[in-house]
């Protein structure tokens, strides 16, 4: 029941050109991004034989490409999820779920997991760009795991953000605002500490657990803070339609 | 037989404001049930409940025997419902959404096929079917929306103005097809169009602000029993019904003129007699109905009187007064 509602979300956003321009955009700039640093990493190339310890194609290339993607899937994430329910509830086809044989919860995972298959989509396009490079060089494949896993992490969380945000309004437009606002909130969050590791900002800021596996550091800790910040959202959703079903 | 729908004591309160306020009905297989009301009457609060859209305050609702509260998945297996705006993914075309509800409501996959080729057919959708919602007529919408209610042929069905926006022919399609499927189903239809509550139906409820006003059957309602005729003649009444001392009061009471030539009266004897003594008294008999009360004017009298529920009889007489 989930996955038929996840479907039916993931093709619908294939059915309008949102998805495909989104796609298209975030392609060409991060497809730029690339070119640039390994054109960097060509001029310093020299230097790098000389030092001891240098950092690799893999730390010059692939890290900076997945630490820009996430910088501008931040603001691209919110176009993607405002319509997930305010849409739904601005045209009143959700009372086409409601009164279907499905419980709230299916219906938000459904459309969650709808979203996550485009994520998954979108991860897997900009990993190929530094995997290209396999056939020139060799590559540290763990570290472009760990970086790709990370994206598709925060992707995610920043998608179940987007996601309740669409369930508190029927208008998309303030939910694109607000979801953006909050994302880049948290993902700020440490600007004053982000050296003291022991800070609580510090800790609950998006951008400490990213780029700790941005690093190829793949920590429980930071896993456990993406999979909670996602049920979190995720419960906020379902309990934010349940009262609106008690109470509109 | 249980009923398929019954429902105690339904409450909604947004706020200090009561929308439906304590009703109570049933609905078994084979009902066709006309739900009229005025605007904010709490007609679609009603219908949002019974659909599983809004939670009631307080009170119960059985769909085919099964709490709508305590399983709501169960119940609404058995429920098709087209709301008042038809909910439909207009960026798909028609085959793709009934592909999609069919999926929704449980049909397993050999049967999809079937299930959504007979919706099809029986809301005339054949000739759009590879065509985008989006690009539809209103009426058509209308059609895609009553398909997907009745595309799963749940026990209960409840639309709520089906057949709005649909040119004449349609109407009367989507009315033959209602009592359809009615003679399988229990349906509940909420229209602002009261006739065709009349020619569909054969339940009416009132609801007027929040309370069930008036229940009754489209038979009772056409009070087929009734010995109140509309009488027209050819001669003045002055000198005939009216006539002073004239023998016609003896089987003629509550006589109330209409014009010079036409009246409304009970009559002591059937409608064969009757009719046998007015041709006997040579009065020029023109005219010899039943007399009916509307549905309309029952709406007007309940939906804009202050008068509350149980006075019905007594409104049907003021009705016919004035």
């Amino acid at each position: 029941m989930i996955l038929t509602i996840a479907k039916r979300e993931f093709r619908s956003m294939f059915l309008s050109p949102l998805a495909w321009v989104l796609l298209a955009v975030v392609q060409i700039i991060l497809a730029w991004s690339f070119f640039t640093s390994i054109d960097v990493f060509f001029s310093i190339q020299k230097d790098l034989t000389t030092m001891a310890n240098a950092p690799g194609v893999t730390d010059l290339v692939a890290t900076p490409l997945f630490e820009i993607a996430s910088v501008i899937l931040l603001m691209i994430t919110p176009l993607l999820t405002m319509r997930l329910i305010s849409e739904e509830k601005r045209s009143k086809t959700l009372s086409l779920l409601m009164s279907a044989p499905v419980s709230i919860s299916e219906i938000v995972l459904g459309k969650y997991l709808g979203l996550l298959f485009f994520i998954l989509t979108l991860t897997a396009l900009i990993t190929l760009m530094p995997l290209s490079l396999a056939m020139g060089t060799t590559l540290d494949y763990s570290k472009i795991f760990s970086g790709a896993l990370g994206l598709f992490l925060i992707l995610s969380a920043f998608s179940a953000a987007g996601l309740y945000l669409s369930s508190l309004t029927d208008n998309p437009m303030i939910a694109a605002i607000g979801t953006f606002g909050l994302l880049l909130f948290l993902w700020l969050l440490n600007i004053k500490n982000a050296s003291d590791s022991s800070n609580v900002l510090n800790y609950l800021s998006l951008h400490t657990h990213f780029s700790s596996l941005l690093r190829g550091v793949l920590n429980t800790s930071d896993i456990a803070y993406f999979l909670l910040f996602i049920t979190a959202f995720i419960v906020l959703a379902i309990r934010q339609l349940e009262t609106q079903r008690l109470q509109s | 037989m249980s009923a398929l729908i019954s429902v105690n004591d339904l409450t909604r309160h947004y706020g200090d404001f009561c929308a439906v306020d304590n009703i109570s009905f049933e609905l078994s297989a084979g009902d066709i049930l006309g739900f009229l009301g005025p605007n904010g009457a709490g007609k679609s609060s009603t219908m949002q409940m019974l659909s599983g859209n809004l939670a009631p305050t307080f009170g119960e609702i059985s769909i085919d025997g099964i709490d709508l509260l305590e399983d709501p998945k169960a119940a609404k297996a058995s429920l098709g419902y087209l709301p008042e705006n038809p909910p439909l993914y207009k960026e798909m075309t028609v085959d793709e959404f009934l592909d999609f509800c069919a999926r929704l409501h449980l049909i397993s996959r050999s049967q999809l096929k079937t299930v959504c080729d007979s919706a099809i057919e029986r809301c005339g959708l054949g000739d759009v079917r590879r065509r985008l919602i989006r690009n539809l007529s209103k009426g058509y919408q209308q059609r895609v929306g009553i398909a997907q209610a009745i595309l799963h042929s749940p026990p209960v069905i409840i639309l709520d103005e089906p057949t709005v926006g649909l040119d004449p022919i349609q109407i009367l399609e989507i009315r033959q097809l209602i009592k359809q499927l009615g003679q399988n189903h229990g349906i509940i239809l909420c229209t602002h169009i009261l006739p065709e509550v009349q020619a569909v139906c054969n339940r009416v409820q009132i609801i007027n602000h929040g309370q069930l006003v008036y229940t009754a059957s489209i038979a009772e309602l056409l009070n087929e029993d009734s010995t109140r005729y509309e009488i027209s003649l050819n001669s003045s009444l002055k000198q005939t019904v009216l006539h002073e001392g004239d023998s016609a009061h003896t089987i003629f009471n509550n006589i109330e003129p209409i014009d010079d030539h036409s009246f409304i009266a009970d009559s002591d004897l059937s409608a064969d007699r009757t009719t046998a003594y007015i041709i006997a008294q040579n009065w020029g008999l023109t005219r010899f109905t039943r007399h009916q009360v509307s549905l309309e004017q029952i709406f007007i009298d309940l939906t804009t009187g202050d008068t509350k529920a149980g006075d019905t009889k007594a409104l049907n007489e003021t009705g016919l007064r004035d």
